[in-house]
């Protein structure tokens, strides 16, 4: 892999840091009046999730990490890992539970979701903003019931359970926002 | 599609037209005249921490020439040569210096004072400064206070291992490793400066002399110290002013020191200027100088987010 210098550090560039792939959220360049230049840097590992600032000298370098997003389609789970595959080369990729990890509980069979590759690898899976799902479980819904400020918990098909108004019926399809985990809006049936 | 439109609104550039108005009439009520020195010379600086824009082929030379990054050894000649007080609004270029805070070109206020010294050269930036900001004092603070207050260590006296330990504590510098002044200098950008946000215009003096630069150096309390200060406007550093060194021998001590840590870091070494050095031997008048960054103080008088909304056309559009 290539190196990248501190002044090529964008937001988005994946790099080898400490031995594990990070992506750059952050750089900012900051010098005193006189002397040493310096990059706070504001990193994501991609491992772990942790977010964390480092401070390099100006000039430095780092290896660049060979991680890709590529967008797979999602098969099926064997509960152990969850399989996903590549829609133009049919290549399968299986994917362990630290790298599915939240993405899991929104994960629907042949919708299309992003997963990242480190050195071929699933590092990790994100889910779509939003997804539609069937409510597979629910208190009976009450008619005519729009009041706000009501609602239940609901069981949807991936076993996900959120917070829906007291309208909902089971065995409809919802619009949920997957990064707040909160429902957004009934989805037409197609 | 390319964006031709300027990265700052016309009302901001409105803004910098009267602020360079205002800077020509103070320096006109004060007797100082305004010089315009060439932006691409035959030299430039040797400082470690500096990088010029080089113009590979002037014509049918072979020799380079080099971007100003400040007017500062062109206006000594003159200093030299009589002119008396000077100053200039110039562009100066500085490679790989991007940011929110940075561009690679910009533009400097420099200006010079014969028989002034450093304190008084203090209070005239603060009076060009203050009305301009709308603001009524200042404070002022010397290194060696800043950092016994804000860190509790004596930057003088600390040993490079404090020093280095303490800068770990503010921040994950992996294995980053440096001398002295790489920790003091690392220090002041991520511990004093982030504590002197919402202080308002703030005057460091008296700097260890490893970080002289162009001052001249003396001895306060058992210490040497640089006859040199910088301004900070809320933690962001808007200028840097000098007593300035005028013994040519010493001047040529620095450059040659500076090439030496250039040699270590494998930059290329820069040449002396003769120039320089030859106006110093014939007598630099006895003087303090500052350099102060204009696009910051408008950045700061029109509280825009970052230097780009104050530039016509900042780097990317340049």
């Amino acid at each position: 892999m290539a190196n990248y210098s501190t002044n090529e550090f964008r937001s988005g560039l994946k790099v080898m840091l400490d031995g594990d792939p990070c992506s750059i959220l952050d750089n900012e360049f900051v010098k005193p009046g006189k002397g040493q230049a310096f990059n706070r840097v504001r990193l994501r590992n991609l491992k772990t999730g942790r977010v964390w600032e480092r401070t390099f000298k100006s000039g430095e370098s780092l290896e660049g990490a060979d991680v890709m997003d590529v967008t797979m389609e999602y098969l099926y789970t064997d509960g152990e890992f969850w399989f996903f595959m590549e829609p133009d080369t049919f290549e399968q990729h299986q994917a362990d539970e630290a790298a599915v990890g939240d993405a899991r509980q929104w994960l629907k069979e042949q919708e299309p979701v992003e997963v990242t590759l480190y050195n071929g690898t699933p590092l990790s899976v994100s889910a779509p903003n939003f997804v539609e799902l069937e409510i597979i479980e629910t208190d009976p819904g009450l008619k005519g019931d729009t009041a706000q400020g009501g609602s239940k918990p609901a069981k949807l098909t991936t076993g996900a359970v959120v917070k829906v108004p007291l309208f909902i019926s089971q065995g409809e399809v919802i619009r949920v926002d997957t990064r707040s985990g909160e429902y957004v809006a009934r989805a037409s049936k197609s | 599609m390319h964006d031709w439109r300027p990265s700052a609104d016309l009302a901001v550039l409105r803004q910098r037209a009267s602020l360079l108005a205002s800077v020509r009439a103070f320096f006109d009520r004060r007797g100082v005249w305004e010089v315009d020195t060439p932006l691409l010379a035959a030299h430039t600086v040797t400082d470690p921490a500096l990088e010029p824009l080089i113009v590979q082929h002037c014509g049918a030379s072979e020799r380079p020439r080099y971007l100003q990054t400040s007017p500062e050894y062109a206006m000594k000649r003159l200093l030299a040569a009589g002119s008396g007080p000077i100053y200039q609004i110039a562009h100066a270029f500085r490679d790989d210096e991007q940011g929110r805070w940075h561009n690679p070109e910009f533009t400097l206020l420099e200006w010079y004072r014969p028989g002034l010294d450093l304190d008084s050269l203090m209070a005239e930036v603060a009076d060009l400064v203050l009305p301009l900001l709308g603001w009524q004092r200042s404070q002022r603070f010397r290194y060696r206070d800043i950092f016994r207050e804000t860190l509790s260590l004596d930057p003088f006296t600390a040993t490079d291992a404090e020093l280095a330990a303490a800068a770990r504590r503010c921040v994950d510098t992996g294995d980053m490793t440096g001398e002295r002044d790489l920790w003091l200098d690392l220090l002041m950008t991520h511990a004093i400066e982030p504590a002197l946000a919402g202080q308002g215009v703030v005057f460091i003096h008296d700097y260890p002399a490893s970080q002289a630069a162009l001052a001249r150096c003396r001895w306060v309390d058992g210490v040497e110290v640089a006859a040199r200060f910088e301004v900070y406007i809320d933690g962001v550093e808007l200028a840097n002013g000098f007593h300035e060194l005028a013994d040519a021998g010493e001047q040529l001590r620095r450059f040659a020191a500076d090439n030496r840590v250039r040699r270590e870091r494998g930059l290329p070494e820069r040449e002396p200027d003769a120039y320089l050095l030859a106006a110093l031997n014939a007598g630099l008048p006895d003087c303090s100088g500052v350099a102060l960054g204009l696009d910051r103080l408008l950045m700061v008088m029109c509280r825009a987010p970052q230097l780009s909304a104050v530039m016509p056309f900042d780097w990317q559009r340049s």
